[in-house]
């Protein structure tokens, strides 16, 4: 890890061991375990749209491989949680590369397009397959290692949390990597990387799969953790909610992905009383967001703090 | 048997004209702007809606409350076209696949309220018998909506071929540089691109919609559908639109008739995908012009 990733690791990690101690009601842990979720999946599609310059709106179709392979292998066969997670995660993995061989080789609107009717035949077919059908099915079992059960708010808060860590720190080490820099080398010009010898198709698809297994990862622990799953959570519409994590966090900085998936994530929470509008406003946040503040939060605050002298925090 | 066929035939051709129409619509702006307008299925769900609003809430008469439909799609298109699309600098491709994502969900997000979640339904456009063919029954709207289709498609046909503006607007998707040169308003041309498919989505939508009901988050699956017409004939091609529209709504209604009512959806994204990965240029279209375009 870079210099000054370290000093913001550190304080990420602070983060979250504090809030539990300053607001310890399962509210707010509730709360924060969604931010720790949505913000797993973001980090996935941070990578493929902000370095990879890939767009996806398929993600929920991932999200909802994971929680549904990994209940019912688990709820259904026996299978220990841990092994059904990242079974889920394999097959979240394959899935990937079926959609993304032919699909990597389509650009811009086409694979927009094309990730979404992925997502969306997912969701048909949860809706059709599932267990449950559009009602869904409970009684999945916790998430437990080694003979260990978690099942407290408290428990689930620092796991999914732990998880993000992991996570986050995974994707930081591969974007300062030799692999990170040819990522980004392909964002700016595909034509180029290709006549420096980089295999630019191979690339894109493990950075696809990477997000794919970070969505299905994310949907599993969800899965585990509410113990009931039912296809609605995994309609096109949680798709566009992260690209709009992505987006208002900032697409070229990873802790981005966090503040956007923290933003998104609480503010219905704190927009309660609008609960008709909710469509609109994320509509406009979205909107006002692409024209005023291309950048996202992230870029744009590191850019404040440049300005009045601070610590650079950006990690390029 | 054949009968139940005939049956699924004409289902399918009526849905088939609306998304030959959004397909219209997706190539008319494309045509412009090299953008793909994924609001565009918002637009079918705004010309039900607004039509609703007039002839059922305000009890005006038909063809005024046509009018007033039309021309609301039309000033919503103007609106999106004129506040997102236009302030753009150096938009890049992800910008602009994400702008009209975000304006799809505004819009929903102010259809769901002004008219609520629940479906909307007025009567057709002209009382009597359904007729019936070898025992298959059609309604009289579906013959309206497939009527209709028919007129906008040769009236899009003489506005491109014959009329100034038309020729103008097919200039720019040619060559943007060039038609600013020859003195084309290319900034108006985007303009009116949009409130043209604006239109052409609504139409549909005002057509269908005492057959199919009419819901403000109908959007999506008529834009993916659509767009599926759009590029099975060769995205910019309107002749295709037409045929990949009538292709899949007759597809998707055999699938609901003989298979599986609940797979029927699938099957457009099913063909969609297959589409993207082996022919994005088009199955009508050869492969030598496949070669030459990019995706």
């Amino acid at each position: 890890m870079s210099k000054r990733n370290l000093p913001v690791f550190l304080i990420f990690v602070f983060l979250i061991v504090l809030l539990p101690v300053v607001s310890g009601s399962t509210y707010t842990l509730t709360v924060g375990i969604f931010c720790g979720i949505n913000a797993m999946v973001a980090i996935g599609l941070c990578i493929l749209m902000g370095y990879a310059g890939q767009v996806s709106l398929g993600q929920a179709g991932f999200y909802g491989i994971g929680a549904y392979v990994s209940s019912i292998l688990s709820l259904h066969l026996g299978i220990p949680v841990v092994i059904s997670i990242i079974l889920a995660m394999m097959v979240a993995a394959i899935a990937a590369v079926i959609l993304a061989v032919p699909a990597l080789r389509l650009k811009g609107h086409y694979l927009a397009v094309a990730t979404l009717g992925f997502g969306e035949i997912i969701f048909i077919i949860l809706n059709e397959w599932g267990p449950g059908g559009p009602s869904g099915f409970g009684d999945i079992p916790h998430f437990s290692l080694l003979g260990y059960v978690i099942n407290s708010t408290t428990g689930y808060y620092y796991l999914i949390w732990g998880s993000v860590a992991a996570v986050m720190l995974f994707s930081i080490n591969l974007i300062n990597s030799r692999t990170g820099r040819a990522l980004r080398a392909i964002h700016d010009s595909e034509l180029a990387c290709n006549a420096m010898g980089l295999n630019v198709v191979a690339l894109k698809l493990k950075v696809f799969i990477l997000s794919a297994v970070y969505a299905s990862f994310a949907g599993s622990l969800y899965a585990h953790y509410i113990t009931f799953v039912s296809p609605s959570s995994f309609s096109l519409f949680y798709s566009i909610l992260l690209l709009m994590m992505v987006i208002v966090g900032g697409i070229t900085n990873l802790w981005g992905a966090i503040i956007g998936a923290v933003v998104i994530t609480v503010l219905p929470e704190l927009l309660r009383k609008f609960q008709e509008f909710d469509v609109l406003v994320y509509g406009l946040i979205l909107t006002l967001t692409l024209m005023f503040f291309r950048k996202g939060l992230v870029p744009i605050l590191i850019e404040k703090m440049k300005k009045f002298g601070g610590g650079a925090v950006a990690h390029h | 048997m054949l009968t139940v066929f005939l049956q699924f035939l004409f289902s399918g051709l009526t849905v088939g004209a609306v998304y030959a129409l959004v397909g219209i619509g997706f190539n008319i702006v494309y045509n412009a702007t090299s953008i793909i307008n994924l609001a565009q299925g918002e637009f079918v769900v705004i010309g039900g809606l607004m039509m609703w609003f007039f002839s059922e809430s305000l009890n005006l008469p038909f063809f005024l409350s046509a009018g007033l439909a039309i021309v609301s799609a039309g000033f919503i298109g103007f609106l999106m076209e004129r506040l997102t699309i236009k302030p753009l600098k150096n938009p890049d491709l992800l910008l602009m696949i994400m702008i009209t994502i975000a304006v799809s969900i505004v819009l929903r997000g102010v259809l769901m309220f002004g008219f609520g979640k629940e479906p909307y339904v007025y009567p057709s456009f002209t009382e009597g018998e359904p007729i019936s063919i070898y025992g298959a029954i059609i309604q009289q709207q579906a013959l309206w909506v497939i009527g209709i289709t028919g007129f906008c498609i040769i009236l899009l046909f003489f506005f491109f071929k014959r009329t100034i503006i038309g020729k103008a607007m097919l200039a720019c998707s040619v060559n943007t540089t060039a038609a600013k040169l020859v003195g084309i308003n290319v900034s108006r041309m985007v303009m009116l691109s949009f409130i043209l498919s604006a239109v052409v989505g609504a139409i549909g939508g005002m057509a269908i919609t005492p057959i199919s009901l009419m819901e403000y988050d109908k959007g999506p699956m008529l834009a993916v559908k659509g767009f599926c017409a759009a590029i099975m004939g060769g995205l910019g091609s309107n002749r295709g639109a037409v045929l990949g529209g009538f292709i899949i709504g007759i597809l998707e209604s055999m699938t609901a008739g003989y298979l599986h009512s609940g797979m029927k959806d699938a099957v457009a994204l099913v063909i969609l995908l297959l589409i993207l990965f082996f022919r994005p240029a088009g199955i009508f279209v050869s492969k030598t012009m496949m070669q030459l375009r990019k995706f």
